[in-house]
């Protein structure tokens, strides 16, 4: 009998914000440690949470680019369990009522590895909560000891609780890769996996057609969009080898070892966590507005209003897909291929601005040659030796035949020498250029039938 | 009804409390007594309240950074530092199985 695999995914986003969630201190990424720690964020006695307007802004700008209903009044909770990481004992999250709920999310996938044969997918948003982030351990096994370091402690996350629609590791990459576009849209979340702007938790099961869905296992430790697909696939495998062999799923947590690329169990999670969830004691509710609740008297800088917010987004992938499409008539699969890579649709833009070669011929130097450049290299858009400005001085060239598309390739090959050359001092160097002259031509062509007298011969005979 | 040891022993887990003795457990199960005069409240089509806060406004903070920056006074409450870091143990260290700690709870 055929498996059905069924994945959901927990995604924590941290929120790009100055200052943390309920505390003043800073939030960056690699700074001396337990330098960006408050009182409140040591969980020292006597301090108390103090809501940060930025995260919630940035929460609402999430859940309205998801399609969420943004709940007009949330509830903070603690969720309790004892971990160095975390001072205080708990963690103040949105368990009951959190800011955001029922939305979806959009995204593509190629069939059959085909850029040309793309299809749309959607999968559910559960909610969307605020919640704080632990600190760091650093675990030094040689002194049987762990190395604790509060910077990341209280920063805030958004987390994005996505429904078990899909069905495959490739599914879930591509719903976390346009998210994190979403995010970095928005600006909400920089996003980034590997400095750990984004957390991706996997849950997984596999059962058979027409019976309920079977025993799932969480698995962590996921620290690339390409590391998300192999866990996730490993894990269906292995479950269904087991299942397969008369075993049973344990409902447990796993860990992926990309070294090993295999799913394990991981320690220190013992059985079934009980985390006594309580009402944080210290907050009153979220109250959130829209235009036609907006209150006549209050402080201006207290009240945040989601239609505002509404107003003020900016385009999102999608749309700005469509518009790229429409605009200068590339194919759909051009436009995933320019948002996908950070400033090439800008890069492309800019070109075409600069030249009078036709966008839909454009695109072909953009993502065939440019980018594969780029990849060759491991740089980024924005490191290229070429410029947008050399790219169109080049293609210029070509598009008035002043050089055929041989040598504007090898002008090109030139020019990410970076050596400050413009493309025609190299046309001129290396003696591309066409001859455009129909007289010295004809005096080319038969020069040439003249000292190959016997093999002109041979054509002749057929 | 009384509490059962199973409910103990999960409570002194879950929050490292320690009953101690008879009257620590009697002092919890009059404790629940008395709470569990709540139910005899009609609450039907009303909505819970969980703090009497419920009525305030939450004060927004603007996203300036304004603390931070003291490692050295947070860290003379540490009774074992390396560097900068604060040292835990390597793990969560679990309260041993009930069959093998010592606990009041052994004997009920």
């Amino acid at each position: 009998a055929p498996w059905v695999p069924v994945v959901g995914l927990e995604i924590h986003a941290q929120i790009s914000s100055n200052s943390k969630l309920f505390s003043g201190s800073q939030v960056q990424f690699a700074a001396p440690p337990n330098s960006l720690v408050s009182f409140f964020d040591a969980s020292l006695p006597g301090t108390l949470p103090v809501l940060n307007r930025r995260c919630v802004e940035a929460a609402v700008m999430t859940g309205l680019a998801l399609n969420c209903s943004i709940n007009k009044k949330s509830l903070f909770d603690r969720k309790h369990y004892f971990y160095a990481d975390l001072p205080a004992g708990y963690q103040i999250t949105q368990q009951r009522v959190p800011i955001a709920v029922n939305g979806s999310l959009s995204y593509s996938l190629c069939i059959d590895n085909k850029m040309s044969q793309m299809v749309t997918k959607t999968v559910r948003i559960k909610q969307i909560q605020l919640e704080q982030d632990s600190g760091k351990s650093l675990h030094d096994d040689t002194r049987s000891q762990t190395l604790v370091d509060l910077n990341r402690a209280g920063v805030g996350l958004m987390e994005v609780v996505m429904e078990p629609d899909m069905c495959c590791g490739e599914e879930a990459a591509a719903a976390v890769r346009e998210l994190q576009l979403i995010l970095q849209t928005l600006g909400s979340s920089q996003a980034v996996m590997a400095e750990g702007q984004l957390r991706v938790d996997a849950n997984v099961s596999v059962h058979h057609p027409g019976e309920p869905y079977g025993v799932r296992t969480e698995v962590k430790n996921i620290n690339s969009i390409r590391f998300l697909a192999k866990a996730i696939d490993y894990e269906i495998q292995r479950q269904i080898e087991e299942l397969e062999n008369g075993g049973t799923i344990l409902n447990e947590t796993r860990a992926f070892d990309s070294k090993l690329g295999c799913t394990v169990p991981m320690r220190d999670k013992e059985g079934q966590q009980d985390y006594r969830f309580m009402p944080e004691p210290n907050l009153p509710p979220l109250i959130l507005y829209d235009a036609k609740s907006l209150p006549a008297n209050m402080n201006h800088q207290q009240v945040i209003n989601i239609d505002w917010i509404h107003e003020r987004l900016p385009d999102l992938p999608s749309v700005k897909r469509k518009k790229l499409v429409e605009q200068y008539g590339i194919l759909p699969e051009h436009s995933f291929t320019l948002l996908n890579e950070d400033g090439l649709a800008g890069f492309f833009e800019s070109v075409v601005k600069q030249t009078q070669m036709k966008p839909k011929k454009v695109i072909g130097w953009i993502l065939k040659d440019l980018l594969s450049y780029l990849k060759q290299h491991s740089l980024t858009v924005k490191e290229s030796p070429v410029s947008s400005f050399l790219l169109a001085d080049l293609l210029n060239l070509l598009e008035k035949k002043e050089i055929s598309s041989t040598a504007a390739k090898q002008v090109l090959a030139e020019l990410w020498k970076g050596e400050g050359k413009t493309p025609l001092e190299i046309v001129k160097e290396q003696k591309l250029e066409l001859l455009q002259d129909q007289k010295e031509l004809e005096q080319i062509c038969q020069a040439v039938i003249d000292g190959h007298e016997n093999e002109v011969i041979m054509m002749v005979l057929g | 009804q009384k509490v059962s040891v199973e409910v103990l022993d999960h409570l002194e887990h879950l929050a490292l409390v320690d009953f101690r003795d008879a009257e620590g457990v009697e002092r919890l199960q009059k404790a629940i007594q008395f709470a569990d005069q709540l139910h005899e409240v009609n609450t039907d089509g009303v909505e819970p309240m969980d703090s009497v806060l419920e009525d305030r406004c939450l004060y927004l903070r603007e996203d300036d950074v304004t603390e931070g920056n003291c490692t050295k006074e947070l860290l003379e409450n540490a009774r074992e530092k390396v560097e900068e870091y604060f040292v835990a143990p390597p793990g969560n260290i679990p309260l041993p199985k009930l069959e093998e700690r010592e606990t009041f709870l052994q004997g009920s």
